[in-house]
C-alpha cells in the first residue's frame, strides 16, 4: 500500500486536527469527540445494516422504518413492563421481523426493492404515530460503563471506553461484521451473491435463503441502533424520533463503500461534525439561528455524495430479483 | 454398476415452445458423450435439467442410479457432477483462489483458511496442467483464462462427471488442443464427460460417442468412427450442410472505407492498435485474422465510432468520420455486426420486432414524423422472421428469450436491411450453430456481391480463409501481412498469427 494514498491524507488530517484542537482546550475536545462518537454509533450500525442487505444484492431502504419502529418498541414496551432489557429485546425482535418482511417482499415476491423499502418507512411512520402516546417514562436508560484501565487514558479514555452497554454492543458488531465480511465463508458466499449471484447458485450456495438470512439479522441490527437512541442516548421518544438517520446511513454505507470500517470512519466523521456543530453553538461563537447548525448533517450527506458518487462500484446484482435457471 | 447419467423421457414445455421432447441419454464413466444440436434444438434446457435448475414436466434423470429432486442443485453437485457453463459463472470483483473455493471453502475455525485454499488451487492446477495466478482478479483476466479458472472449479469437485458447454468458444487454437488432451486424460482416469459445441472437427477428435437434439427431440447417437463432419452436420440440422462457402470471384470497386494511422487504447488504458493502415474497397470482403485479444476488438471499435481514437483517422469515401460518435458513423455509411451481441447488439428486454429497427426506428417508412409506426413495424418484423429463420414463437416476443444463434440472426438482419457501402462484421459467427453459420456465410457474400465493402474480424482462421477475398494478419496491434487469399497459407497464416514471422 502507497504511503501517501488518499486514505492516509484524511486519517493524517483527522490526526493533526484532533491535536491541535486539544492542545488549545482539552476538556472541551475530549468532551465533543466523546459526543462525537455517540452521535456516531448508530449511524454506524444502521450503516452495518445496508452493508450486510447490499452485499447480498437486496436494497434496503426502510433502515429508517426499522430504526423508528424499533425505537418505539424499545421505549414502550421498557415503559410498560419497567424492564430496559425487555425493551431491547422486543427491538431487536421487531427489527428482525421488519427485516424478515422486507425479504419475503424482495425476495420471494420479486418486488421492487425500492418500493417494497418505502413500504417499511411508511408502516413505521404510520404506525408510531398512532400508538405514541405522550408522558411515558422509563425507569433509566442504559448507564455509561468505564471500562477499567482504559477509561482512566486521557483523551481516547472518555472517548472510546466510557458509555452504555449498547454502544459496546454495536462497536463489537461493527468488528465482527468486518471480519466476518473478508475471512469467512459466509462473508464469501455473501459478496458473491450480492456481485453474481449465479456463480453463487451453479456453486451450491442458495442465493434465497442467504438473502433471507442476511436481511433479517440486518432488521436486528437495525433496532439495535434505534433501541440505543431511545434507551442509551436519549432515553425518550418523540414522533419522527429517528429524523432521517436511517437515510444518512445509506449515504455514509457509499461513503465507506460497503466496508463496514469505511462506513465507520465515515460516521465517526458526520458525529463529530455534528458534535462540533452544537459545541459551536453552546460556546455562542457563532451567532445564528439553531435552524442552520441542526441542517448541517443533512447538507454535510448531499456535499459527500457528490462528490464521491461516479467513483463507486456498488454490488453488481444489487436491487435485481433472482430467478433460479436464468443463468 | 449403473450408469453415471440416466436421463428417460425427459419433456419440457415452455409457452409455445417445447424445449425438450421426451429426450433420453446414457453416459457411462470414462466416455466422452458429445451433445450436439444447433441453437435452440434444447440442449441447455436438457443441461438446466440435469442441475435441477429447471423442473421438467415429465420424465426422470438419474444420477449414479439414484433419482435427482428439483431444486436441489446442491445435492446434485455433491454427487459428483460439475459442470463448466457457456456463460462464465465467476465473480468478476473477486480472486480466483476466492471463486474457486466458493460453496466449499476450506476453514479454520470459523475462518476461511487461505493457506489451505492456495496449497489445494496449486496442487490442482499443477495435477491438470492448468496454471493459474490465485490472486489475479477475475475481471482482469483474458477469456481465455477465465475459461480456465471455469473449468478448475468444476475438477475441484472431484468429478465423477463434467459436462463441458462450449468449452472451446473462446480459446486460441493452442488452448484449445490442450483442452482436448486435458478431456481426454479425465476419460481415462473414469470421469465420465459430457462436451457440447459447435465445432464438429473436436467432436471428431475427442468423443467416443455423439448424440444429436434437433427441435427439443434426440434424432440419433452415432460415434467419429461411423460418420465424418458432413454426417454430423446434416444429423443436426436435418439436411444437407455445405460446409465450404461457395464465393465467386470478387468485383474490386474503388477505396470506400480508409483507415489511417489509427492507435487506440484497451481499457486497461494499454495502447492495444499501433499505428494500422487499411483500405477497404466496394465489392470485397477483408478478413482480419488473428488470436483474440491483438487489437482486433479495439479496432472495430474504435472504426465504428465507439472507442477513442488516440490518433489517426477512419474516413469514409475520402471524408473523414467523427470518433467517439456511433450514431455519425453509422450516418457516414456503415453498419456493424458487434462482437458481443448481448451488450452491444440487442436491447434483450425489447421485442424482436423492436430490435429489428433499432437502427432506423426514426425513419420512414417505421415513423412517420414523430410517430412510430407500429404496423410497418410489425409488418418487417413478420417478414424478417420468415426470411432469415428466426426461430421464435412470436416476432413480438423479447429478444433475450431467444437462443444464441437466433439473436445472432436477429443483429444480422437488421444491420443488412439498410444495405450502407460498409459492414463491419465482429465474430459474426460466434456461438452459432452450422446451419445459422452457413446462413450468415451467404448473407455475408451477398452483401459483398451487391457491392458492399466487408471487414470481417474473425477468430477462427478458417472462417477468414473461407470467405476473405483479402487477408490481413494481425498481431501485438499492427496489421503484419495482407494477402490475397488465393496465394493464402494456412501455416504461413498461423505463423503470422503468432508473431513468429514478419
Amino acid at each position: 500500500m502507497k504511503l501517501l494514498s488518499k486514505r492516509n491524507g484524511y486519517f493524517l488530517f483527522a490526526i493533526l486536527a484532533t491535536a491541535f484542537f486539544y492542545s488549545k482546550d482539552g476538556d472541551i475536545t475530549t468532551s465533543v469527540y466523546a459526543t462525537g462518537a455517540a452521535f456516531a454509533l448508530p449511524l454506524a450500525l444502521a450503516a452495518m445494516v445496508g452493508i450486510m442487505c447490499e452485499r447480498t444484492g437486496i436494497v434496503n431502504i426502510g433502515i429508517e422504518g426499522t430504526m423508528l419502529l424499533s425505537a418505539f418498541v424499545a421505549f414502550f414496551v421498557s415503559s410498560l413492563t419497567q424492564n430496559i432489557i425487555i425493551g431491547l429485546i422486543c427491538a431487536v425482535f421487531t427489527g428482525s421481523m421488519m427485516g424478515l418482511i422486507l425479504a419475503v417482499m424482495a425476495v420471494s415476491w420479486r418486488m421492487d426493492q425500492i418500493i417494497a423499502g418505502t413500504i417499511l418507512n411508511i408502516l413505521a411512520t404510520g404506525l408510531t404515530s398512532f400508538l405514541y402516546v405522550q408522558g411515558k417514562t422509563i425507569p433509566s436508560v442504559f448507564q455509561a460503563i468505564e471500562v477499567p484501565v482504559l477509561s482512566k487514558i486521557p483523551f481516547f479514555g472518555p472517548v472510546l471506553f466510557i458509555h452504555g452497554a449498547l454502544t459496546f454492543i454495536g462497536i463489537a458488531i461493527i468488528l465482527a461484521l468486518y471480519v466476518a465480511i473478508y475471512h469467512t465463508s459466509w462473508g464469501l458466499r455473501s459478496r458473491a451473491v450480492g456481485e453474481h449471484p449465479s456463480s453463487a447458485d451453479t456453486a451450491g450456495v442458495s442465493v434465497a435463503r442467504l438473502r433471507y438470512i442476511n436481511v433479517t439479522i440486518a432488521g436486528g441490527i437495525g433496532a439495535l441502533a434505534g433501541a440505543y437512541l431511545s434507551l442509551e442516548l436519549v432515553g425518550s421518544f418523540e414522533r419522527g424520533f429517528t429524523a432521517g438517520k436511517g437515510f444518512t446511513a445509506l449515504a455514509l454505507m457509499i461513503f465507506g463503500r460497503w466496508n463496514p470500517l469505511g462506513a465507520l470512519a465515515a460516521a465517526l466523521f458526520f458525529g463529530l461534525a455534528q458534535a462540533y456543530a452544537n459545541q459551536l453553538m453552546i460556546d455562542q461563537v457563532v451567532n445564528i439561528p439553531t435552524q442552520f447548525t441542526a441542517i448541517l448533517p443533512y447538507v454535510m450527506t448531499i456535499v459527500v455524495l457528490t462528490i464521491s458518487a461516479g467513483k463507486v462500484r456498488p454490488p453488481a446484482a444489487e436491487g435485481q430479483p433472482y430467478e433460479k435457471g436464468q443463468a | 454398476m449403473s450408469a453415471l447419467l440416466e436421463v428417460t423421457g425427459v419433456t419440457k414445455r415452455y409457452p409455445g415452445v417445447v424445449a425438450n421432447d421426451n429426450v433420453s441419454l446414457t453416459v457411462n464413466a470414462g466416455e466422452v458423450v458429445a451433445l450436439l444440436g444447433e441453437n435452440g434444438a434444447g440442449k441447455s434446457t436438457l443441461l438446466k435439467a440435469v442441475f435441477g435448475l429447471i423442473k421438467p414436466d415429465s420424465g426422470e434423470i438419474k444420477i449414479g442410479g439414484t433419482p435427482i429432486v428439483f431444486g436441489d442443485t446442491a445435492g446434485v453437485i455433491s454427487r459428483g457432477v460439475g459442470m463448466v457453463h457457456q456463460h462464465f459463472q465467476l465473480v468478476p470483483v473477486m480472486t480466483v483462489a476466492e471463486n474457486l473455493i466458493l460453496g466449499d471453502e476450506p476453514k479454520r475455525g470459523i475462518f476461511i483458511n487461505k493457506k489451505a485454499a492456495y496449497d489445494e488451487i496449486i496442487a490442482l492446477s499443477k495435477r491438470y496442467g492448468l496454471e493459474v495466478d490465485p490472486d489475479a482478479v477475475i475481471e482482469d483476466l483474458p477469456v481465455g483464462m477465465q475459461q480456465r479458472v471455469e473449468i478448475l472449479k468444476a475438477l475441484r469437485k472431484d468429478v465423477k462427471l463434467l459436462i463441458l458447454d462450449e468449452p472451446t468458444a473462446v480459446l486460441t487454437p493452442q488452448e484449445i488442443d490442450e483442452l482436448l488432451v486435458v478431456i481426454r486424460n479425465l476419460a481415462k482416469s473414469g470421469v465420465g464427460i459430457v462436451l457440447i459445441t459447435h465445432k464438429l472437427h473436436e467432436v471428431m477428435a475427442v468423443a467416443d460417442r455423439v448424440v444429436v437434439l434437433r427441435g427439443g427431440k434426440l434424432v440419433g447417437t452415432t460415434s467419429p468412427k461411423e460418420t465424418d463432419e458432413a454426417g454430423l452436420a446434416q444429423m443436426m440440422v436435418g439436411r444437407s450442410v455445405v460446409l465450404q462457402v461457395n464465393r465467386t470471384e470478387a468485383k474490386r470497386g474503388g477505396v470506400v472505407l480508409e483507415v489511417k494511422a489509427l492507435e487506440v487504447r484497451d481499457d486497461r488504458k494499454i495502447l492495444s492498435v499501433k499505428g494500422v493502415d487499411l483500405q477497404l474497397h466496394k465489392g470485397e470482403i477483408l478478413g482480419v485474422a488473428g488470436v483474440e485479444g491483438n487489437g482486433q476488438r479495439e479496432l472495430v471499435e474504435a472504426i465504428c465510432g465507439m472507442r477513442h481514437r488516440e490518433a489517426g483517422s477512419v474516413l469514409i469515401n475520402g471524408v473523414a468520420t467523427k470518433d467517439m460518435h456511433p450514431h455519425a458513423v453509422h450516418e457516414a455509411g456503415i453498419s456493424h455486426i458487434p462482437e458481443d451481441r448481448e451488450k452491444h447488439g440487442l436491447v434483450s428486454n425489447y421485442t424482436i420486432a423492436d430490435n429489428l429497427v433499432l437502427n432506423q426506428f426514426d425513419q420512414a417508412p417505421f415513423a412517420k414524423g414523430w410517430i412510430r409506426d407500429l404496423n410497418e413495424i410489425a409488418k418487417n418484423a413478420i417478414a424478417t422472421v420468415e426470411k432469415f429463420d428466426i426461430r421464435t414463437p412470436s416476432a413480438f416476443n423479447t429478444a433475450g428469450s431467444l437462443s444464441g444463434g437466433n439473436k445472432q440472426k436477429v443483429v444480422v438482419a437488421r444491420e443488412l436491411s439498410e444495405e450502407l457501402p460498409v459492414l463491419v462484421a465482429a465474430q459474426p459467427t460466434r456461438g452459432v450453430d452450422v446451419g445459422s453459420i452457413e446462413f450468415i456465410h451467404n448473407q455475408l457474400i451477398s452483401a459483398r456481391d451487391k457491392g458492399a465493402a466487408v471487414l470481417l474480424v474473425s477468430a477462427e482462421l478458417d472462417e477468414i480463409l473461407s470467405l476473405s477475398d483479402r487477408i490481413a494478419v494481425m498481431s501485438d496491434g499492427k496489421i503484419v501481412a495482407i494477402v490475397d487469399s488465393k496465394d493464402a497459407d494456412r501455416n504461413y497464416i498461423g505463423r503470422l498469427m503468432a508473431g513468429l514471422d514478419k
